[in-house]
Formats: C-alpha cells, sequence, structure tokens
C-alpha cells in the first residue's frame, strides 16, 4: 500500500480537462476508423462493393491516418501528460504549451482528415509521392508533428524546473519514459517535417515542377519505423509503470526500465530502410547494416518481457501462489484494464516474433507488400499498443471523470473481443499474405485467377474477426459514454488511486548517467549517421530524376 | 544497478539467437547467394517509351542463353500484359514505371520489388515449371490498383 500512498499526487482539474480533451479526438478516431476498417475486410473479401462516392480507397486513407497517426498520437501524448503532471507534482504551472499543441495538433488533424474524405488525398497513410494529394492534406500532417514538438517542450521545462528543485535526484521514472519516448519521436519526426514541409507541399501547391520519389521515401521510412516504437513505447509506459501499481507491487528494476528506455532512443531511429529492401537505389550493404541494426533493438523488447513476467511473480508470490499456472491463475484477470493490458501483452509475444522475421530481407523477397505486413501491424499497434490504451481507459476514465465505471462487466468483453477478434484477423491476413495476397486491394479477382480463389476463404476469416473488433468497439462506446452521462460518482481517494505510476523498490537508484537524455541523444544521432550516411551519400551521387507527380483516383 | 542471474541468461540466449541471424544474413550476402534487390539503374520517366530497351517491353534472348525481360508499368496495366518464356529459362526482369511507384510481384517466386519512376528495379528467376504465373502490382498506385496484372506463361 505504501506505493499506492505515495503517488497519491492528484492533477489538477485544469490538466484533467487537458488530458480529456486529448482522449475525445482520440476516441472520434477510433470510432470513425474501426467502422471502415470493419467496410474493408467486407470489401476486401469481395463481401460488399463500396460507392464509388465512398470509394475503397479513401476509407483506407482515412483508416490508415485515423488510427494509425491520431488515434495513437492523441491518445499517447494525453497519456504522458498525465504521467507528467501525476509524478512532477506542479499542479499550479501553466499548462498553456499544452494547449497550444492540442490545438496545432486538432486544427491538422482536421485539415487532413477533410481532404482525404473529401476524396483529396487517397494516398494512404505512408503518402507515397509522386501520388499528389491536395497540398492542405501535407499541411494538416505537418501541423499535427509540429504540435506534438510543443507537447515536448512543456515536458521539457517542467522537467527542467523539477531538476533545479531537486539536485542529485533522478528523474521521476513516468516523467523519464515520456521524455525518452518524445525525444526519439522529435528525433524521427524531424525526417517527415523536412519531407512534408520542404519537398511535398512546395510540390503539391505547384511551386516545384517535379519531387526526388526515393529521398521521400527515405526521409518517410527514417519516421515510419521509430513511429512504431513511439506507439509501443506509450504502451511500455502503462506496462512498465502502471501495471505493477495496479498489482501493487514496485517496479521490477528502476534502472533496467530505464536502460530499455534508453536503448529505444539509441535503436529505435537507425532502422528504416528495411522497410525499403525492396527498393532500387539503395545498396545491398546499407541494407544489410540496418538489419543487423534493426535486430538490436529486439533487446529492450527482451528486457521488457522479463520484467513484465518477474512482476507478475512477485504479485503472485504475495499471494502465496507459485508455478506458471497459479502465477497466471492468480492474476486480478477481473479488471479490465488489467486483462486487456495482460491480453495486449500476449499478442505482442507474435508481433514481436514476427517483427523479427521481418527483419531478415530474405524473408522480405516473399511478404513484402503482401496482406502478411497487413497481419504484422495490426498484432503489433493494433493489438498491444490500442488493447493496452483501450484497457488502460477503463482505470483513465474514473481518474480524470469522478465517475465510476458504467459496466465493468462490459469493458471485461470489450478487451476479450478485441483480443480474439484481432488474434483471428491478423491470423488471417498473415496466412493469406504467405500465400501471396497483395496488400492494399480493393478487391482481388485478377481476372479469374485460380491463385486469387485461394486467398478467399482467408480473407472472409480476417472480415469475420474484424467484426468481432467492432462489436468490442461497439461496447467500448456504451461503456465510455455510460460512464460519462453517468450520476454514480466515485469517492476523491478512489479516483486518484484509478490510476497511478508505481515507485522504484527502495534502495534501486538507477546510475546518474542514466538520466543524462542529452548524452543519449547525442549518441542516437551519431548511430543515426553511421546507418544514413552511406544511403544518402549513394543517393546524391548518383543521377536522380525528379517526377512531376498526378492524382491517380 | 543490479540485473538478476537469470535475466542475464534469458538475454544472452536472445542476443546469441539474433547474432546467429545476423551471422546467417552476412554469409548469404558474402557468399553472393542471397541479396535484396538493390538496383542503381536510373531512367527519365517522362522518355520511358522512347528509351533502348523500354520502348520495346518484353523478352530479349542474350548470348549467353538466358533472357531479359524489360517491363513498363503504368496506370493501370503492365507492358508487356502476357509472356512466353520457355521452361528453364533463367530470366533477368528489368522493371520501371512511367508515373507513379508500382510493385512487382510475380506470385509464388522470390520476384518482389518497388517499381519507381526515375529507376530500373532488377530481379532474376529461374522458371523451372510449366504453368501460368499471376503478376499482380503490390504497391499502391491508384484507383484501379487492384486491377493491374499480367501473365507469365512457361512452356
Amino acid at each position: 500500500m505504501m506505493v499506492l500512498d505515495r503517488m497519491n499526487t492528484a492533477t489538477t482539474g485544469a490538466q484533467r480537462r487537458l488530458i480529456f480533451a486529448h482522449l475525445t479526438v482520440a476516441f472520434a478516431a477510433l470510432f470513425i476508423g474501426t467502422f471502415f476498417g470493419v467496410l474493408q475486410t467486407l470489401s476486401h473479401a469481395n463481401a460488399i462493393q463500396m460507392p464509388p462516392w465512398f470509394d475503397y480507397y479513401r476509407m483506407l486513407t482515412a483508416h490508415g491516418v485515423l488510427l494509425a497517426l491520431v488515434f495513437t498520437t492523441f491518445f499517447i501524448t494525453g497519456l504522458s501528460h498525465l504521467a507528467v503532471y501525476q509524478t512532477e507534482n506542479y499542479p499550479h504551472r501553466s499548462i498553456a504549451l499544452g494547449w497550444l499543441a492540442f490545438w496545432l495538433m486538432t486544427v491538422g488533424t482536421v485539415m487532413a482528415a477533410y481532404e482525404i474524405l473529401a476524396g483529396n488525398a487517397s494516398v494512404l497513410y505512408t503518402f507515397y509521392a509522386p501520388l499528389k494529394a491536395s497540398p492542405w492534406f501535407y499541411v494538416g500532417a505537418a501541423l499535427l508533428i509540429v504540435g506534438t514538438w510543443v507537447a515536448l517542450l512543456e515536458w521539457l521545462l517542467v522537467t527542467n524546473t523539477w531538476r533545479r528543485d531537486h539536485p542529485g535526484e533522478r528523474t521521476p521514472l513516468p516523467a523519464f519514459m515520456v521524455l525518452a519516448n518524445y525525444i526519439m519521436w522529435f528525433l524521427a519526426t524531424v525526417g517527415v517535417a523536412i519531407e512534408v514541409i520542404f519537398m511535398l507541399i512546395p510540390w503539391a501547391f505547384g511551386w516545384v515542377p517535379g519531387v526526388d520519389v526515393l529521398l521521400t521515401r527515405m526521409l518517410f521510412w527514417y519516421f515510419g519505423h521509430p513511429l512504431v516504437y513511439f506507439w509501443l513505447l506509450g504502451a511500455y509506459l502503462v506496462w512498465y509503470g502502471v501495471v505493477p501499481a495496479i498489482l501493487k507491487v514496485p517496479i521490477f528494476s528502476d534502472s533496467l526500465t530505464r536502460l530499455a528506455f534508453i536503448l529505444f532512443i539509441i535503436l529505435s531511429l537507425p532502422v528504416g530502410i528495411h522497410h525499403e529492401f525492396s527498393d532500387p537505389g539503395i545498396a545491398d550493404r546499407w541494407k544489410l547494416l540496418q538489419t543487423g541494426l534493426t535486430l538490436m533493438v529486439v533487446v529492450p523488447s527482451l528486457m521488457t518481457a522479463f520484467a513484465l513476467f518477474a512482476t507478475f511473480e512477485e504479485y503472485a508470490a504475495k499471494l502465496g501462489k507459485t508455478g506458471f499456472f497459479g502465477i497466471v491463475g492468480s492474476l486480478p484477470w477481473g479488471d479490465p484494464a488489467f486483462a486487456g493490458i495482460a491480453l495486449a501483452m500476449l499478442l505482442f509475444i507474435f508481433g514481436g516474433i514476427g517483427g523479427i522475421l521481418n527483419a531478415s530481407y530474405t524473408l522480405d523477397s516473399t511478404i513484402h507488400n503482401t496482406m502478411w505486413v497487413v497481419g504484422h501491424f495490426h498484432i503489433t499497434v493494433g493489438g498491444p499498443v490500442a488493447l493496452t490504451l483501450l484497457a488502460a481507459t477503463w482505470r483513465l476514465l474514473p481518474a480524470l471523470t469522478g465517475k465510476r465505471l458504467f459496466s465493468v462487466g462490459l469493458a471485461r468483453a470489450q478487451v476479450w473481443l478485441w483480443f480474439v477478434g484481432m488474434a483471428v484477423m491478423s491470423f488471417a491476413m498473415h496466412t493469406e499474405g504467405l500465400m501471396g495476397a497483395p496488400r492494399r486491394v480493393e478487391h482481388y479477382t485478377y481476372g479469374g485467377s485460380a491463385i486469387a480463389a485461394a486467398w478467399q476463404p482467408y480473407s472472409l476469416l480476417a472480415a469475420g474477426g474484424g467484426m468481432v473488433i467492432f462489436l468490442s468497439v461497439i461496447a467500448f462506446a456504451i461503456v465510455l459514454f455510460g460512464t460519462i452521462f453517468s450520476k454514480s460518482d466515485v469517492t476523491e481517494s478512489e479516483s486518484a488511486r484509478a490510476f497511478t505510476f508505481a515507485l522504484a523498490r527502495p534502495g534501486d537508484e538507477a546510475p546518474s548517467a542514466f538520466d543524462r537524455l542529452g548524452l543519449w541523444t547525442l549518441v542516437a544521432v551519431a548511430l543515426v549517421i553511421v546507418a544514413y550516411a552511406g544511403p544518402f551519400y549513394q543517393h546524391f551521387s548518383e543521377h536522380v530524376y525528379l517526377v512531376p507527380g498526378m492524382r491517380t483516383w | 544497478m543490479h540485473i538478476h542471474r537469470l535475466e542475464k541468461i534469458f538475454l544472452g540466449l536472445g542476443v546469441i539467437t539474433l547474432v546467429a541471424f545476423f551471422l546467417i544474413l552476412i554469409a548469404l550476402q558474402v557468399g553472393e547467394s542471397f541479396k535484396p534487390p538493390a538496383s542503381s539503374m536510373t531512367i527519365d520517366p517522362t522518355k520511358v517509351a522512347s528509351t533502348p530497351p523500354f520502348d520495346r517491353p518484353g523478352l530479349h534472348k542474350r548470348a549467353d542463353g538466358s533472357y531479359e525481360a524489360y517491363y513498363v508499368g503504368q496506370v493501370f496495366f503492365w507492358q508487356p500484359s502476357t509472356l512466353t518464356v520457355p521452361v528453364g529459362a533463367k530470366v533477368h526482369f528489368y522493371v520501371t514505371s512511367t508515373d507513379v511507384v508500382h510493385g512487382f510481384l510475380i506470385e509464388h517466386t522470390d520476384v518482389n520489388l518497388e517499381v519507381m519512376p526515375g529507376w530500373v528495379s532488377t530481379a532474376t528467376h529461374v522458371f523451372r515449371h510449366p504453368g501460368d504465373h499471376l503478376i499482380v502490382c503490390d504497391q499502391y498506385c491508384g484507383a484501379g490498383h487492384a486491377d493491374m496484372f499480367a501473365h507469365i506463361v512457361v512452356k
């Protein structure tokens, strides 16, 4: 209990409103995005045909942008505000920068979403040039990115003040995890910001005649892979920080948690070319180098797996339970937040193994741009990350609104439905991909090809999984709105305890070098130079044609 | 900073496995038995139709008995749409695009290329068995993406 009592640093109403605003946009994106998702699985399985006034690819673009970019970024930024405010304990600090960040991100999101839904930006969430979207789509994307930088600035300022007032102490762990994630995110988004602001916007407005296609792809994937670690570290913030608090045990190892996050700052960035194994213009040796670096980024996730199982074991030991089944059986499965997060971890075992396979270009030639990849990112960002965030909501809501959860049973059903639906859909997509089904296609008949006909049963299975996921979203909406409009309040202390971050065990203090985030940022930049100097030098020493581009939808 | 003995063993085994994976890839690349596509040939995307040999997409026989196949992708079709190659033929593929990015996937082979305007992507495949191979576009290219396909007939 001591762990919880010491963390009982409630946020102010103004801070809670800022956090809730982020969640509101995230949930709006979730509802629209998943609705499009289930329609897509049906359209892809040739079960329905989208009308010309709302075609498959505009829907697919909206699905990817709203869920992968908007839902995740808004939720994780809101969650990060909570982590910083709770632990830094500066209730009276102005949150003007937090609101500025929120509005930049929101205006950008609305701008991009409008262009997508109006059919002016059916370029999918990778917006590969020279597919030429409306310039306002790119402007919206730029605002969404720059907004997050303002949020990072806010947390750096708060932490700086905190450090000045607490000389010799380590940055509180939740704030440390947030800063590590957003420093990595900042370094990554510099790449896509350069791509969007200096290449795509001038080209889309017609100020320059063409665009260097390979360079836009290198900049995009320099951002695009760290993006997945940004999502993952949002989930890890909950896994490392909140799960032990739910179980009322200390953090397994404060030092190793910090080390894992430092490894993510360093190793998340120099790996983007593993998305470009099939691209021309990048020599095989650079592809080999980034494969090696990609394999290294597995290590901090192995550390995470160990720490979490150790946390479960420590919890079970308090109850006198040992052995695999004793430990698993003793966990608080009745708590929808815990159950969802634990199921998310289970999915990540498969997502992680798939990721190690994908890191090798030997396999890539078989599964590149097939449904396998779609299955992979649904069992990583769609499973472990999204399910963690949704499950965390069942504790965030009472903490932010002071209301009792509308239905614990339905919340439990929600996390299980998501788990089952995502597992089934992802399995079907992986299988389809191994059989050769390409990704991002509206339907596949290919002139009555027998090869394509063999994919059909798995497309239908994926659609079945998609419908189960959508049932989960309906359950989510019922509990969410039921709770918000409920008249049943929880007590103030219940509300304060609903969502807290665990503390380190006494005597577990990280080496002071771990706190030197500036140093680790420099190490990360150095490694980016090692990984990318070769490919960029190669690119600029070759004769590259600029491509005018066009709208093909 | 204390690291549990079991964690050292767990991480050690993990790292050894990852290093083994990487060594296999290095061996494959050094031994020339498997390399990712990495062509560095460029081409003016606005003049593909007048640039030999892309002005005549299709099969060309080399002096050593192998073949070169030139493919042009554009929204939303491949040229040539059907190609006939003899059984046992070793075919070097050269693929480019005149407009946006396409993907060149020959079903049930290792030929899977991103095809970018301005670049020529390359791959080699030996067709050992008679039959029909479906080629699809596996990179989203626009409204007709799902209808962009071709065939290779091996006989």
